[in-house]
């Protein structure tokens, strides 16, 4: 008796919290308006769907509690009613499957005209690097990281010389410009995670992964690991910023190249040990 | 009308009786037992003990959570050894032993109407494994480093390099005790498989077993075919950090510091610890599946809906599962491209898993619905199960799961689904056989007591967890500190969440006290309290004793749901009750 009351206050609890809930998602700053889409749907499906059911058991044990002399139905099957749930059920996953797979192509199809920005991970902090006049980014490895070339970058790849190296500071994004963000840790499998983009996406030690996204609002936004790396884990913060061109491109004077940076210790770097053909990609 | 309603066909599957093994001593009857009924209990203690560990160290995890800093022993470190060594405990030691171990040995040969398991050594063997993994387990809180913090994904590199707690033995006895866990699983399982498919009685086709015994069954064959992965990969692991080889370790600089490691790729692991971990989902909850159908059956008095259907479901979903485990990993690093298919045959899983909702719900209409503290349980079970199922399709539609991955959304889904919903039938099932194991009811007051703290408890705790994750909070973090966008209230919730999880945990006291007190002072059950149909219910003794059946092995005539059989006089007909003469 008092669990029909209880279940059906457990859905009007759930329908109020969800609604009245100062708790929700961060204001968007980036392109993937339609992930925040995608789960606008699935709650109102999914909602839908909890509510029934509860509600539907709430009523039955309502209606069809114990009382004196009762007894049950005899109904073990029902073909047609079951046929029909199973299709109702189909239905209802492909409205969420569809968005969702369009979406996901989105996600996968970077833009041809994506500027390229790489984030390196390591125990606790995030660094950088730009590519400089060329436009490239030069190879890199975690074979010839030293205490002068911090992010293992070849030091006889002459594209890597212009790189641009930004360590200790927050990553500035152009305002409006589709970026591939390219992923590489040094260590062990970190996560670079800003709330405000939507993406996210591990970064494996020995490969390189990548996501993309257009800055969509301009801002302080900050960087959380979101993969366990070790005790440091909640401290792997950093900070992005995303500005007009107009802003962006003073800031991206200022920082220095790789070159800059490894002057009196490029010779030494390529005498590093251990260094095989296939740690060379 | 379908066969298997009615039953009225004659008995097939003929089985000869068994010579069975007879102790000769107190030793070899309850301690080293080969009584199937023994085990199950020595198993489900043990699994019962264990998960009370669990259980604190998730109040010292919510304590750091809600009250950061009050408990100063608690650092990151001990933090992140609290967390692996709960979720691990929880999934592993405790879930699945209990529901396998513990409630597969004892109900699958009393429920099939067989004498004991086929292989009664291997399945005392299963069992003292178990308990040696246990052991080694446990002994990483007494080594140096203490137990490992690498998080129950057990993800390398960190797993086994420096600044990981619990680098030192943690993570050897860790792997260590999962070889072992597995080895004693695999004696126990190849049992269950092999007792199910040939120590029927006569009479007991597969489509007349009751639904627990399909789940339990189903369950056994996956992880039989899902634990190797995390064997091998157990192996390779302790390889690289015994031997120093580079199964899973690529080039790696540690804190400037260049390791000898090169070449591995960590991201074969995560394949081979999701083809394990995913079809553990099921392997937890396909037994619950199984047993919730029949405590909803008994209690509201009425057949299972859509019998055929729900066997069909349990099979499709434990096939199907096998083939959606990169669903953990969309936003680990590889090819994206599979997030097309692993989104779709993840949310085609949904499917199946609706219909045994459905026919849950369907079996309590029109019923004649008893309010028993199981069949409590059993309506908390469908209302978390629910909620976290609905929550997968969030995770699994591959784009929505990319903000909402390593958060506390996820934290919250997979607690209410393979979490709460789990253990709410266990409860459920406790409190069902315990007067089968002990001739006495479990206390009712004590009973709904328990009940109700922990199903409103456990969905306070979880339910506004959600909105955390969905705010951007990461799981796994020691303390959230400054961040600009968690608001204050943010920090409330999770003291309210803390408070609400102390709460639920103190009823777990008043479960345990239950267990002891009605093993004296409990009601006198009889044989079959419930007025069930199934066989474990008409053993001729209660407790059933050695050999279960007396003298006569008991023959079927019919399905396990023949509640409320119109013409009936009683309203419920047992398996082995011949069929009624036709009335013309
Ligand atoms: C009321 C009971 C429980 C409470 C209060 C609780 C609490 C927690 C907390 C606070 C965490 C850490 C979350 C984080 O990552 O920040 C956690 C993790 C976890 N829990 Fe529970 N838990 C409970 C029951 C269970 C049960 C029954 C299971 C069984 C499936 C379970 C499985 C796990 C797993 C697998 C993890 C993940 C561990 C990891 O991240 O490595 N928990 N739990
Ligand atoms: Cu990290
Ligand atoms: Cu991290």
């Amino acid at each position: 008796m008092h669990i029909a009351i209880i279940l059906a206050l457990i859905v009007i609890g759930s329908v109020v919290f969800h609604f009245l809930s100062p708790w929700w998602w961060t204001p968007l700053a980036s392109n993937w308006g339609y992930i925040d889409s995608t789960i606008i749907i699935t709650f109102w499906i999914t909602g839908t769907v909890f509510a029934a059911v509860v509600l539907f058991m709430a009523y039955c044990v309502y209606r069809f509690r114990h009382r004196e002399g009762s007894r049950a139905a005899y109904e073990p099957e029902n073909k047609r009613l079951e046929s029909w749930l199973a299709i109702g059920t189909a239905v209802g996953v492909a409205a969420m499957l569809a968005p969702g797979l369009v979406v996901w192509g989105r996600f996968v199809t970077v833009p041809s005209d994506a500027a390229e920005v790489e984030v390196v991970g390591q125990q606790w902090q995030w660094s950088y690097r730009l590519p400089g006049k060329d436009g490239r980014l030069g190879a890199s490895s975690v074979r010839y990281v030293t205490p002068e070339n911090p992010l293992g970058l070849d030091p006889n790849d002459p594209r890597a010389q212009d790189d641009i190296i930004v360590q200790g500071d927050n990553l500035h994004f152009e305002l409006g410009k589709p970026v591939k963000v390219l992923l590489r840790s040094l260590d062990v499998v970190h996560d670079f995670y800003v709330p405000e983009f939507r993406a996210k996406m591990d970064m494996i030690p020995g490969s390189t992964t990548y996501y993309w996204f257009t800055p969509t609002r301009t801002g302080t936004f900050e960087v959380l690991c979101a993969e366990l790396c070790s005790t440091g884990h909640p401290y792997m913060r950093g900070g992005v910023v995303v500005e007009a061109k107009a802003d962006y491109q003073p800031w991206l004077q200022q920082q220095k190249t790789f070159a800059e940076l490894s002057k009196p210790a490029k010779a030494s770097a390529l005498k590093q040990e251990g260094v095989t053909r296939w740690d060379l990609k | 009308m379908v066969d298997v309603t009615h039953g009225v066909a004659v008995p097939v599957a003929e089985v000869g009786d068994v010579e069975l093994y007879h102790p000769r001593s107190w030793v070899t009857k309850y301690v080293f037992s080969q009584d199937a009924k023994v085990i199950a209990i020595q198993y489900s203690l043990t699994a019962l003990s264990i998960g009370l560990v669990a259980l604190v160290l998730s109040w010292l995890m919510r304590m750091q959570l809600g009250f950061p800093g009050l408990l100063s022993f608690i650092n990151a470190d001990r933090y992140y050894q609290f967390v692996t060594m709960h979720g691990m405990i929880m999934v592993i030691y405790l879930l699945t032993a209990l529901f396998l171990g513990g409630f597969g040995n004892y109900l699958i040969p009393l429920m099939l109407g067989a004498r004991d398991m086929v292989f009664p050594y291997v399945n005392m063997l299963s069992y003292w494994i178990y308990l040696l993994a246990v052991l080694v387990l446990v002994a990483g809180f007494f080594v140096p480093g203490g137990p490992t913090g690498a998080g129950w994904t057990l993800y390398p590199p960190q797993a086994i390099l420096a600044n990981t707690p619990g680098q030192q033995w943690g993570i050897i006895l860790m792997l260590v005790s999962l070889m072992l866990f597995i080895i004693g699983f695999t004696m126990g399982g190849l049992n269950y498989v092999v007792t199910v498919l040939q120590g029927r009685a006569r009479g007991m086709t597969m489509m007349r077993m009751p639904l627990t015994v399909w789940g339990i069954f189903t369950a056994t064959v996956m992880a039989l075919l899902a634990f190797p992965a995390l064997f091998v990969g157990s192996v390779m692991m302790l390889l690289d950090r015994v031997l120093g080889t580079s199964f899973f370790m690529p080039s790696i600089v540690l804190m400037g510091e260049q390791l000898k490691y090169g070449g591995g790729s960590p991201i074969l692991f995560q394949h081979l610890f999701w083809f394990f971990g995913h079809p553990e989902v099921y392997i937890v909850a396909l037994p619950a599946f199984g047993i919730v159908s029949d405590l909803i059956s008994t209690h509201a008095r009425k057949n299972i809906f859509g019998y055929r259907m729900m066997v069909w479901a349990i099979v499709a979903i434990g096939a199907l599962s096998f083939v959606v485990w990169a669903h953990h990993m969309y936003v680990s690093g590889m090819n994206p491209g599979f997030g097309f298919f692993f989104a779709t045959t993840t949310l085609i899983i949904a499917i199946p898993t609706a219909i045994k909702v459905y026919n849950w719900v369907l079996t309590l209409w029109r019923g004649d619905i008893h309010f028993t503290v199981p069949m409590l349980f059993a309506l908390g079970f469908i209302v978390t199960f629910v909620n976290g199922g609905l929550t997968g399709l969030f995770l699994g539609n591959v784009v929505v799961d990319v903000p909402l991955s390593r958060t506390m959304f996820v934290v919250a889904h997979f607690h209410m689904v393979m979490g709460i919903a789990p253990i709410m039938v266990i409860f459920g099932a406790i409190y069902h056989w315990y007067p089968k194991l002990t001739g006495r009811m479990l206390d009712d007051t004590l009973g709904k007591l328990h009940f109700w703290v922990t199903f409103v408890g456990a969905y306070a705790i979880f339910f506004p967890m959600h909105y955390l994750g969905l705010l951007g909070v990461p799981r796994r973090y020691y303390e959230m500190g400054e961040t600009a966008f968690v608001p204050p209230s943010a920090h409330t919730l999770n003291e309210f969440i803390t408070i609400a999880a102390l709460i639920v945990g103190a009823a777990q006291l008043a479960f345990v006290f239950n267990l002891f007190w009605s093993l004296r002072h409990g009601r006198p059950s009889g044989g079959n309290p419930w007025r069930a149909t199934t066989l474990e219910w008409q053993t001729p003794e209660t407790p059933p004793t050695h050999g279960n059946w007396g003298k006569e092995l008991p023959v079927v005539y019919r399905w396990a749901y023949d509640y409320s059989v119109p013409g009936a006089a009683e309203d419920f007909l047992p398996q082995n009750q011949p069929p009624m003469p036709r009335t013309p």
